[in-house]
């Protein structure tokens, strides 16, 4: 048993991630089997606006891990990590939206019915090559992977303080907002994409498809989860969580803090863009919303929740606030945000380590305790493991 | 019509009026009524005679009567050949006399007639109308007459135009005058006639001038050298009006940059000077605006005063809910900004949803005073409204009361020890948590102040504030944490920065733009424009 452990999970040594990922698998196991074989009145079935929800809510898992990354593990609260999420979102939309077109006579090519209807007559070149899915989820990573690496370049080589790097990360997803709203933009405007038919060929609003997407969600989700233990567990993340206790010190160390702030916040872009795409393949429709800035604060919300730096503590603020949003916002719309209000003042006054920070408080500290001495002596070898 | 033949055609109109006009003095024993009789004519010279000479009696009853005639209105009974204004309303013949005004409405149809008018009686009708308006004695007819007469000015009414420049006491129509003078002048046989008028149609900045002027240039008739000279003058006005463009173009930008230096002042202290991020910036700006409204709901009877009230009404409002905040959450988190981003962000999102369930979601209206309304014409293609001069006014009496606040009374020195060293303060014996909550509290009113001005140029609604936090914040960031000269330049600099790029970029584009030179500049100078030096940097 425990040689199977460490050949699947060889960096996750903390109980409660493991725990996660026991759920995630019997979730995904159980699911299928509540959908198919339960009959449609049955207590147990789980129907297929359920299942939308369950994608919902996992994208969103999703990406909390990968605000968890930058904000949990390195101090950096980006504001702006809906951009990227929207970003992914658009470049799956781009691939679902030119599955099918009307033919433009003069050029032969097959253009979606909505530039039709902007007046367009021709394929804008940033649309060339969403028609293969490759390519498309590539883009899905690449497009906020490079926006992350352009900015944060800038941003981290000049050490805008942090404050003020939240309040630009905002103002960089207000900007893309106002900008995709934009019909000449080519993104089809405050409409954005939707009407979407197949995925791959498949009908994409046939239950199967939805529980399959739903499936491929929970795995990523656990890969999610994995990789980001894998790399906060590593030398680097050591470097990171560093960073974020005392910066001035590590960089003193003789740390390129830069290139570490750098590495993570692209790679957590990169994960954002994956979450918005799954997101967008579920619910149906990306438009310029998803830029708004309070959509990125919300992310923030769910991890100030589940507890900063657990990673599976994201994973729990992301499901239970947006479990809590759908319910209230049935029942008294009004109510919920007075709640959502709430969490954000209640959580930072009282409960500043989340939900997972209730049950494994001192563990935690004896952890971050390690990793300090571990960077700061340089002897990472014989101490490194923790 | 050959230029020419219609140059011929002037002068001998121009003769006759001429003519008529003098005719008046001698009052041929031509009464109202006599007159009124001769138009019973069928001879239409004869016609055409007594019209020219109603048009020099003065009788208040020519003008209706004209007016009645270019209608066809004008009716007589056949047998007692009295004339009269004649309407059918629901079937039922309405006749009222010229003479007395008395009404005869019982005879039957066919026993009126109409009073027959051609083409050439019904244009010299409309000819000596317009010279009866434009001698009126009324400003507003005057004025409405000649900016009529701009759109296709009649070379028939030029003497009558020349008359009425002499004896002309408002500025503003003389100026109208002489520029329809120009635009008939322009066409005149006469070489110095016309060079005069290109002369004045090349300082008249009024669209009309130019309109004409590119018809020349257009127009065949015209000789190469008539057509240079347009040239010119167009050439001459355009210099003039991009001088014009930028000048507005400074005005809006300054009075953009007043807006923004209004909603971001208050930030500029809370986040500034104490370091707090107050998300929740936006909604003070908000309740400003709701206190007006409520203001003027309680005083309807004086909206003009409301405002006035509302000032300090809404700064006590803002102000005490900034207190409020900040002995409730902020004083716990500080030293962590973050976190304080986070809670305020909490409590901006509970101040919407109250406004929400206290108001509705539905934008609120808020009245603007008469004395805000209207604006000053400088000349025909510039002119500044009101309601920006007064923001612009307000923005700076806010900016320099609160520099005196900070550099000249008890409570600012206190203000800048804590900021600068919050331990020394304090073994001074200065209460740094209150100073903290006053501070604060400043800060919120100052942004409720701000919402009074902002509910007399935008909607107010729960939401506005959203519309303000992400600009003040670039305000703040750009200026230079914790100075407000450094918010001053900000602003202005970017609402100015803004109105110049809007034009080729668009609105959206151009914030856009404006964004990402913010960001663009943060990377190279982190600290802003005009920031701290010393120790306190490093925080």
């Amino acid at each position: 048993m425990q040689a199977l452990r460490t050949i699947f999970f060889p960096s996750i040594n903390d109980a409660a991630s493991r725990r996660m990922i026991m759920t995630l698998v019997v979730v995904m196991c159980l699911i299928p089997i509540l959908n198919l074989v339960f009959p449609e009145d049955s207590f147990f079935h789980v129907g297929s606006n359920t299942i939308i929800l369950l994608g919902k809510y996992f994208c969103y898992a999703i990406l909390a891990i990968s605000l968890d990354l930058v904000w949990g593990y390195c101090g950096i609260l980006s504001l702006g990590h809906g951009a990227f999420f929207a970003l992914g979102g658009y470049a799956m939309g781009m691939y679902l939206v030119r599955q099918y077109g009307i033919e433009i006579e003069a050029t032969g090519q097959i253009i979606p019915e909505f530039m039709i209807a902007m007046g367009l007559s021709e394929l804008p070149w940033f649309w060339y090559g969403f028609d293969n899915f490759w390519f498309a989820l590539l883009m899905v990573v690449l497009a906020p992977g490079v926006l992350a690496y352009l900015f944060g370049y800038f941003a981290f080589k000049s050490r805008v303080p942090g404050v003020d790097l939240s309040i630009i990360t905002q103002a960089l997803t207000f900007a893309l907002m106002q900008g995709f709203r934009l019909g000449e933009f080519g993104f089809g405007g405050t409409n954005g994409l939707t009407a979407f038919r197949e995925i791959l060929g498949f009908d994409i609003t046939s239950d199967v498809t939805r529980l399959v997407l739903l499936m491929t969600t929970i795995v990523v989700l656990i890969l999610a989860l994995i990789f980001s233990k894998f790399i906060s567990k590593s030398k680097a993340g050591r470097v990171l969580i560093s960073v974020r206790d005392a910066e001035q010190k590590t960089r003193f160390i003789g740390y390129r803090v830069e290139h570490y702030k750098l590495f993570i916040f692209v790679v957590s872009a990169g994960l954002a863009g994956i979450a918005g795409a799954l997101f967008v393949t579920q619910v149906g429709i990306i438009n310029p919303d998803e830029f708004s800035p309070l959509n990125s604060i919300e992310i923030v919300i769910w991890v100030a929740i589940g507890g900063r730096a657990t990673i599976y503590g994201a994973i729990i603020g992301a499901v239970l606030v947006n479990y809590a949003k759908t319910v209230f916002t049935g029942l008294f719309p009004e109510f919920w945000v007075f709640l959502l209000g709430g969490l954000f003042v209640v959580s930072t006054l009282f409960f500043p380590k989340g939900i997972a920070g209730m049950f494994s408080n001192a563990k935690l500290q004896a952890f971050v305790e390690s990793v300090k001495t571990t960077v700061f002596s340089k002897n990472d070898d014989k101490k490194g493991e923790v | 019509m050959n230029k020419f033949f219609r140059h011929a055609l002037t002068r001998s109109y121009q003769t006759l009026l001429f003519i008529f006009l003098m005719s008046s003095h001698f009052a041929f024993a031509n009464s109202f009524d006599e007159l009124t009789q001769e138009l019973l004519n069928k001879d239409f010279n004869v016609k055409a005679a007594a019209i020219d000479k109603l048009a020099n009696i003065k009788d208040e009853r020519v003008k209706p009567l004209f007016v009645a005639l270019t209608q066809s209105k004008i009716y007589y009974i056949k047998k007692t050949k009295q004339i009269g204004y004649y309407e059918v309303i629901d079937k039922q013949i309405n006749f009222q006399t010229i003479l007395t005004g008395e009404s005869i409405n019982d005879l039957s149809k066919r026993k009126y007639k109409k009073v027959t008018t051609n083409n050439a009686v019904r244009s010299q009708i409309k000819l000596h109308l317009a010279a009866l308006n434009i001698l009126s004695k009324d400003d507003a007819i005057r004025l409405s007459a000649i900016d009529s007469m701009l759109k296709s000015p009649d070379s028939l009414l030029l003497s009558v135009l020349k008359t009425a420049t002499k004896t002309e006491s408002s500025r503003k129509i003389k100026a109208l005058i002489d520029l329809n003078i120009a635009l008939i002048e322009i066409d005149s046989e006469n070489e110095t006639e016309r060079k005069v008028a290109y002369e004045f149609l090349s300082k008249s900045l009024h669209e009309a001038a130019r309109i004409k002027l590119t018809q020349v240039i257009d127009d065949e008739s015209y000789t190469q050298e008539e057509k240079a000279f347009a040239e010119k003058a167009l050439g001459n006005i355009e210099d003039k009006l991009k001088y014009l463009k930028v000048t507005e173009n400074v005005f809006f930008g300054i009075s953009a940059g007043s807006i923004l230096l209004l909603s971001a002042i208050g930030l500029a202290i809370t986040f500034g000077v104490m370091g707090v991020i107050n998300m929740a910036h936006g909604e003070m700006i908000m309740i400003g605006a709701y206190t007006t409204y409520v203001v003027q709901l309680i005083m309807p009877e004086h909206i003009g005063l409301s405002i006035l009230v509302a000032i300090p009404a809404a700064f006590l409002v803002s102000g005490l809910i900034g207190v409020i905040i900040e002995r409730g959450i902020i004083q716990f988190l500080y030293g962590r900004p973050l976190e304080t981003l986070l809670a305020t962000f909490g409590v901006s999102l509970i101040l919407q949803q109250a406004v929400r369930s206290i108001f509705s979601a539905l934008n609120m209206p808020v009245i603007t005073p008469q004395w805000m309304s209207g604006s000053i014409e400088i000349n025909d293609a510039l002119s500044f409204t009101y309601n920006r001069l007064y923001i612009i006014m307000f923005a700076l009496m806010v900016f320099i009361g609160l520099l005196i606040i900070l550099k000249r009374t008890f409570f600012g020195l206190q203000m800048r020890a804590v900021t600068q060293n919050r331990q020394m303060a304090r073994s001074m014996g200065i209460r740094s948590s209150w100073v903290d909550a006053m501070t604060f509290g400043l800060g919120s009113g100052i942004a409720g102040i701000a919402g009074v001005a902002l509910s007399q140029i935008t909607n107010v609604g729960p939401e506005m504030g959203q519309s303000y936090i992400i600009d003040s914040f670039m305000v703040v960031v750009f200026g230079g944490v914790g100075n407000l000269w450094g918010t001053f330049v900000a602003a202005m600099s970017l609402g100015v920065a803004n109105k110049f790029i809007e034009p080729f970029a668009g609105a959206v584009l151009a914030k856009i733009i404006i964004l990402v030179f913010i960001i663009m500049f943060i990377q190279k100078r982190p600290r802003g424009l005009f920031a701290l030096k010393g120790r306190s940097v490093e925080g």
